[in-house]
């Protein structure tokens, strides 16, 4: 019952899953926010969505996470129920809640338990203190995000959607989100990540923009 | 019969379509609704006076027509909002969005000339009467629905959510009626204070039905009005959106 | 299911963390309190009026709380991942409306027999009161979950929720009261009104969940 999975070490994730857009095209009301997008991403390959603010990268990850529909074209994508996981703008984190209590949340939405010395695990991988004691709402925005990252930690699944990864982080926080992105598509599985910045684990980028 | 039907509003849901048969018809429609309600006063004015109400029953020939167009036009929302989020036609959320305020004020007219009608009998301005309590239930309902509309900012989004209201609303109508109904029968004060209306023999159904039919027509002319102004905000606002000014 | 049990649980943690449950009750009683003061100390009055009266404020308090019900999560993103979750999204709406009920209703019903205490309410028709509540508040919680859900992405929607939910809350309010008065007089059966509540409830829960669900993911779109 209690299983503490210590995801990334022999984790492989199945090369079947595959992530690809034909054409798509993405609107806000009556708006076209893009058109025209295509890809193909396969099995430990990382792709960098940039463009101008307004663009539509952030409404591209939610289409690819399920939640916006497709305007027209086609996009084919793993289950996001199973086989996604999306970070986006906000946080997803509760102030009253302390670091355990959170991360039991997370254990418990990919389905299982563990006990608390895990979670203290989980925290100081993720460079935070007081598991037991520190309430989120005491932490400060960079922290916040390494606590968001925690579920891709504690759940395995193949496509990773990030939306401007590296806010708020610190030096140390960007090794960490580098490192965890490496590990990912070592694995076998795939990153899309919206983001102002180069990352370093990208392997190409796709530039969201007025036809021209 | 079915399909020649789906033909014709496929054909018409292209808002350029539709605003040309809406100016063709516009006028006529108008001159329809004020010819028939004009015909209708006119009859409900020569009405013999009824020997209990006196005068003052000439106002029903305003206050139920008033309250068979709320329920239709409540009726008109779900139908317009089924067909825009079931069926896609784009011109369904403008149909249910220009409907309501003119429901709702034939609902408040209701409410009023109900209200004008029984105090006479009833010595007071209001009475939880079944039928009126229904009524005020009901301008409620549209009151939530035209709030739900004016408080989501984007257009698409509060479309959705109008629908959604409209559909579980429209299922609640019914249910609302008949309890209202029953809770009547079970506080029946000592004095009866219905809205009674009289013996509805040939003098006074032909006005009741003309009155009937005006108010439709009417109802008709200015839910195709408000379509028309809802059709032409939408494109000034996707000018403004592009930057282009307005086009004079 | 364990993901069910979680939501469920974490919705009355928060509730209860945060101090909803609290300010409901309070609300509860700050509201009887305020009823003497309009209706007058006379306690042949109240204790006349009071079912109706615990009915209204019952309603009300429930209505005032359902604001929360997701627009937390809306702000912050966590409904976004509570769509992303291997448990159909209804199923998701019902633990959170479970948890809320858990945390916020129950408490509020369980405080009536309190409240009914200060309108001078005769004891014996608090248990037919009380059973009339617990068989109408899910319908009161499902459909205010409709008004919630509608008006989760204005801010400040509080108000328009109370305004889309009210229609909802009259035939409840119609039969919980009747059943509570019901109860004391002779040859009145409670049984039927009682059966009417559930009724209600159990058609709010075939059909309140579907609502709820499409009208969140329209909001998250």
């Amino acid at each position: 019952m209690a299983e503490t999975q210590n995801l990334f070490s022999n984790m492989q994730h199945s090369r079947d899953a595959v992530c690809r857009a034909d054409g798509l095209a993405c609107a806000r009301g009556a708006i076209t926010v893009f058109e025209g997008v295509s890809f193909s991403l396969a099995a430990g390959q990382a792709l960098c969505l940039r463009g101008a603010n307004g663009s539509g990268k952030s409404s591209l990850l939610r289409q690819l996470a399920g939640l916006l529909p497709a305007a027209a074209g086609t996009l084919t994508h793993p289950d996001p129920a199973y086989g996604t996981h999306y970070l986006g703008h906000e946080d997803g984190l509760k102030a009253v809640l302390t670091i355990a209590e959170t991360l039991a949340f997370d254990a418990a939405l990919a389905g299982y338990r563990a006990d608390n010395d895990a979670y203290a695990d989980i925290a100081a991988r993720l460079g935070l203190a007081g598991c037991d004691w520190q309430f989120v709402g005491d932490l400060s925005a960079g922290q916040k995000r390494r606590l968001t990252l925690a579920r891709l930690i504690m759940d395995p699944r193949p496509l990773w959607l990030l939306d401007e990864p590296m806010t708020a982080l610190d030096a140390a926080g960007r090794a960490l989100v580098t490192d965890l992105a490496e590990a990912h598509l070592e694995s076998g599985g795939m990153i899309i990540a919206a983001s102002h910045e180069t990352l370093d684990f990208a392997d190409a980028e796709v530039l969201l923009g007025p036809r021209r | 019969m079915l399909k020649a039907l789906e033909n014709i509003s496929a054909f018409y849901a292209n808002p350029t379509r539709f605003m040309a048969l809406a100016r063709q018809v516009h006028r006529p429609l108008w001159a329809l609704a004020i010819g028939v309600l004009a015909y209708g006063l006119y009859r409900v004015a020569y009405v013999p006076a009824d020997y209990q109400q006196g005068d003052s029953v000439r106002i029903m020939f305003v206050h139920v027509p008033a309250a068979w167009m709320s329920l239709f036009g409540y009726s008109f929302i779900f139908i317009a909002s089924v067909t825009a989020l079931i069926f896609r036609h784009p011109l369904g959320h403008v149909a249910a969005r220009a409907a309501a305020p003119v429901g709702a004020v034939f609902t408040l007219l209701a409410l009023i000339t109900g209200s004008l009608w029984g105090q006479p009998m009833w010595g007071t301005w209001w009475v939880w009467d079944a039928r009126l309590t229904s009524v005020l239930v009901l301008f409620f309902i549209y009151l939530g629905y035209i709030a739900l509309w004016q408080a989501i900012d984007e257009p698409t989004r509060a479309a959705r959510a109008a629908s959604i209201l409209a559909i579980v609303g429209f299922i609640n109508v019914p249910i609302v009626k008949f309890s209202v109904d029953w809770w009547n029968t079970l506080h029946q004060p000592a004095s009866v204070s219905r809205l009674a209306r009289p013996a509805l023999h040939a003098d006074f159904l032909y006005p009741l039905l003309i009155m009937g039919a005006g108010f439709l027509v009417l109802f008709l002319a200015l839910t195709l009005t408000r379509m028309q102004m809802e059709v032409l905000r939408q494109r000034l606002r996707a000018r403004a959106r592009k930057g282009e000014p307005p086009h004079v | 299911m364990r993901i069910f049990a979680a939501i469920c649980s974490q919705h009355m943690h928060l509730s209860w963390r945060s101090g909803q449950t609290m300010l409901a009750v309070s609300f509860l009683f700050i509201a009887i309190t305020l009823l003497p003061f309009g209706l007058g100390p006379e306690l042949n009055l109240l204790r006349a009026l009071a079912p109706g009266l615990l009915w209204v404020v019952l309603a009300i308090s429930l209505l005032t709380g359902l604001e929360r019900l997701f627009q937390a999560d809306y702000e912050d993103g966590t409904l976004d991942r509570l769509l992303l979750v291997p448990l159909a999204f209804e199923a998701v709406v019902l633990a959170k409306l479970l948890g809320h009920y858990l945390a916020l209703v129950l408490p509020l019903i369980l405080a009536v027999p309190l409240a009914g205490l200060l309108l001078n309410i005769e004891a014996a028709r608090l248990p037919v009161l009380l059973a009339a509540m617990l068989c109408g508040s899910p319908a009161l919680v499902l459909l205010g979950g409709i008004g919630a859900s509608l008006a989760v992405s204005v801010r400040r929607g509080g108000l328009l929720t109370v305004l889309i939910a009210m229609p909802f809350y009259v035939p409840v309010l119609i039969f919980g009261a009747a059943a509570a008065r019901a109860g004391l007089e002779t040859g009145v059966a409670v049984g039927p009104y009682l059966g009417i509540l559930a009724a209600l409830s159990a058609a709010s829960l075939l059909l309140a969940p579907f609502a709820i669900a499409a009208a969140l993911r329209s909001a998250l779109r």
